[in-house]
């Protein structure tokens, strides 16, 4: 079943950022990971490049689709998960946890609060389920 | 089950490797009448390898062949069956394309022929190039570009020369989240920032939001017309307008052209560049039997921008014409191919544009469109339609209604295998969940539609009373369900012996 920890904020695009300090942990949902299936390949950025909010980062690969992976807010990244390279399927199995993509130092701390909160993200999701 | 010698359906069969017997030959070379020469002292030691050998199966010839013989005849092929794969357009290759392309004049023609005596096959090059530019209304051809990609990068490169010549390259390229998959990095390896724009509520450009988003920065819009939802660009004209007034071009990934054959010409509709797939469009071979065909047409404005060497018709001085290849093409992008592209296959396309004439060419595109549109009514009480609107050549269901049996998209597709047809394209285009694009093209009967169609709603009746026997199709072929995830993550590309394949982690 899908999770949203409260703890998180999340985007439209089905993000989420952990915050903590001036660093933000980014990876994808578990509605994000469900949908997508088995995930196979996941495309990182490079530590050291900086992204504008809503900048392509990265691209995720599953045996149905693939799908970009976009920043929720801008920054430059300062660590990637190096283990999604030989453990893709982390993505579906711990999408909040060892699933994480990228660590990204903030350049505007007031842009999180223009994201999605825990139930706002779950309100959004389930509206789509609707449509 | 009875394990029948030669073609059990279920029946597989190890690799030629796997065969191997300790001693077995294939053939024996007579005795030698000359001296035999130590191979050390002509070969280099460091050429000679000894090590890896033993794994070389030992078979006689008529294990080879008939290993062979068998396992070729297991591929599913549009000379098999109907091969719906939505997007790909796989119609039927006509045996007489094949025939003419193996006249001996075309199979043994070699590019460096002089141009005196390559006459005819410079003509045919020449009216294949007018009859693509007279089907796209469009002044100019090339013929060079090997695939439809190719084309796409081709046509981008001649739309950047053209803008560096008026001064400024610009920085963007816009490309609609329904158009084919390629154009992105076409754009890309062009040199341009690809911008992505979502359709409208029709599946659509969103007009109010390009007249926002284009300015004196957008190099070109590429837009599949037919998009991958298999819908008609409505807009187009008005598309074209806004690129235009804003000094643009419009790039049309021709991809689906067979819904517009004869029909509709996109130079008359505003488009700038198109390019064509003749191994979609014009029928000749692909998907393993290519290789592809992907030439582009442009407007008389970019013309002289296109790949070189051109073909000319000039006069011979004798009041006649003649047919001369032109390198000297100062404003050129360049090459892309070489020589002349992949000329066999051009030689099928117009043997398949001149057979059909330009009555047949429209007639194939109606029935395209008949086709799918009869596929489109028959499946909408079954499964849900992907997109609301009128499908052209192509028609999209989703697994909305299997879903709530546990059934998706990838177990309808795995299942229609048990009923002897290739499945449908799958999860795509992306912007359907659960997309299953069906193509028929205009090269099936109606038995044959039928016959899908019953495959289709007899797999819907069983995705909902028996849906494990779907979730764990196919059933009636050599293999069963594979884990495609596994064979992604972690891909064994070569056989190994069973010994060594344990030994590996």
């Amino acid at each position: 079943m899908a999770e949203y920890p409260e703890e998180l904020h999340f985007t439209k695009d089905h993000e989420w950022i952990r915050v903590e300090g001036e660093v933000g942990t980014v990876g994808i949902t578990g509605f994000a990971s469900e949908q997508l299936g088995d995930v196979v390949h996941v495309q990182l950025p490079r530590v050291g490049e900086k992204f504008a909010a809503h900048d392509t980062f990265g691209e995720v690969e599953s045996v149905k689709t693939f799908s970009e992976l976009y920043t929720p807010v801008s920054g430059e990244i300062i660590e990637v998960n190096e283990q999604l390279a030989d453990a893709p399927e982390l993505v579906n199995t711990s999408p909040y946890g060892d699933g994480w993509m990228a660590k990204m130092k903030l350049s505007d701390a007031s842009e999180i609060d223009k994201l999605l909160t825990s139930k706002e993200y779950e309100d959004f999701v389930e509206s789509q389920k609707e449509e | 089950m009875i394990r029948k010698v030669t073609t059990h359906i279920n029946q597989n069969e190890g690799t030629i490797f796997e065969r191997s017997r300790p001693g077995r030959e294939g053939y024996k070379l007579a005795a030698l009448d000359v001296e035999a020469a130590d191979l050390a002292a002509i070969i280099d030691s460091k050429y000679l390898r000894d090590d890896d050998l033993a794994g070389l199966p030992e078979v006689s010839e008529v294990d080879v062949v008939r290993h062979f013989t068998r396992i070729s005849t297991w591929n599913y092929a549009v000379d098999l069956g109907m091969y719906p794969l939505g997007s790909c357009t796989m119609k039927y290759n006509p045996k007489l394309n094949e025939k003419v392309s193996r006249f001996d004049g075309f199979a043994s023609a070699h590019p460096y022929t002089p141009d005196e005596i390559s006459q005819g096959n410079l003509k045919l090059m020449k009216v294949l190039e007018e009859a693509l530019s007279e089907i796209t209304g469009l002044a100019a051809v090339s013929l060079q570009p090997a695939a439809g990609a190719q084309g796409e990068m081709t046509g981008l490169m001649v739309i950047r020369k053209c803008l560096e010549t008026r001064g400024n390259a610009r920085k963007i390229v816009l490309v609609p989240d329904s158009a084919t998959g390629t154009n992105p990095a076409s754009a890309a390896i062009c040199g341009y920032q690809v911008k992505t724009i979502k359709s409208g509520a029709n599946g659509g450009v969103d007009i109010e939001n390009l007249r926002q988003i284009v300015n004196e920065d957008v190099a070109a819009l590429m837009l599949t017309n037919p998009s991958t939802l298999g819908m008609f660009e409505e807009n187009i004209e008005e598309v074209c307008r806004i690129l235009h007034d804003a000094g643009g071009f419009v790039y049309m990934d021709g991809a689906n052209m067979n819904a517009l054959v004869g029909v509709t010409r996109p130079g008359d509709l505003g488009v700038d560049v198109i390019h064509l797939n003749l191994h979609k469009t014009f029928s000749t071979p692909h998907g393993g039997g290519g290789p592809g065909a992907g030439p582009i047409a442009v407007t008389s404005e970019l013309e002289q921008f296109l790949p070189f060497p051109r073909i000319l018709e000039v006069s011979d001085g004798k009041g006649g014409k003649l047919f001369r290849v032109e390198y000297n093409c100062p404003q050129s992008v360049g090459r892309v191919r070489a020589f002349f592209g992949n000329f066999s296959v051009l030689v099928r396309a117009l043997c398949y544009i001149v057979s059909l004439g330009p009555d047949g060419l429209r007639e194939a595109t109606e029935t395209a469109v008949l086709n799918a549109n009869y596929i489109a009514h028959h499946l909408q009480s079954d499964y849900e339609v992907g997109f609301h609107g009128k499908p052209l050549h192509e028609v999209i269901f989703s697994d909305k209604r299997q879903q709530k049996f546990g059934v998706h998209t990838i177990d309808i597709a795995k299942r229609l295998i048990d009923y002897g047809f290739h499945p449908m394209t799958v999860y795509f285009p992306l912007i359907v969940p659960g997309a299953m694009m069906i193509e028929p093209t205009e090269s099936e009967g109606r038995e044959e539609l039928d016959l899908f169609i019953d495959a289709m709603r007899s797999i819907a009746r069983e995705a909902e009373e028996t849906p494990d026997l779907v979730k764990s199709a196919p059933h009636n072929t050599r293999i069963g369900r594979l884990d495609e995830a596994a064979a992604a993550r972690k891909p064994i590309l070569r056989w190994k012996p069973a010994s060594a394949a344990a030994g590996q982690s």
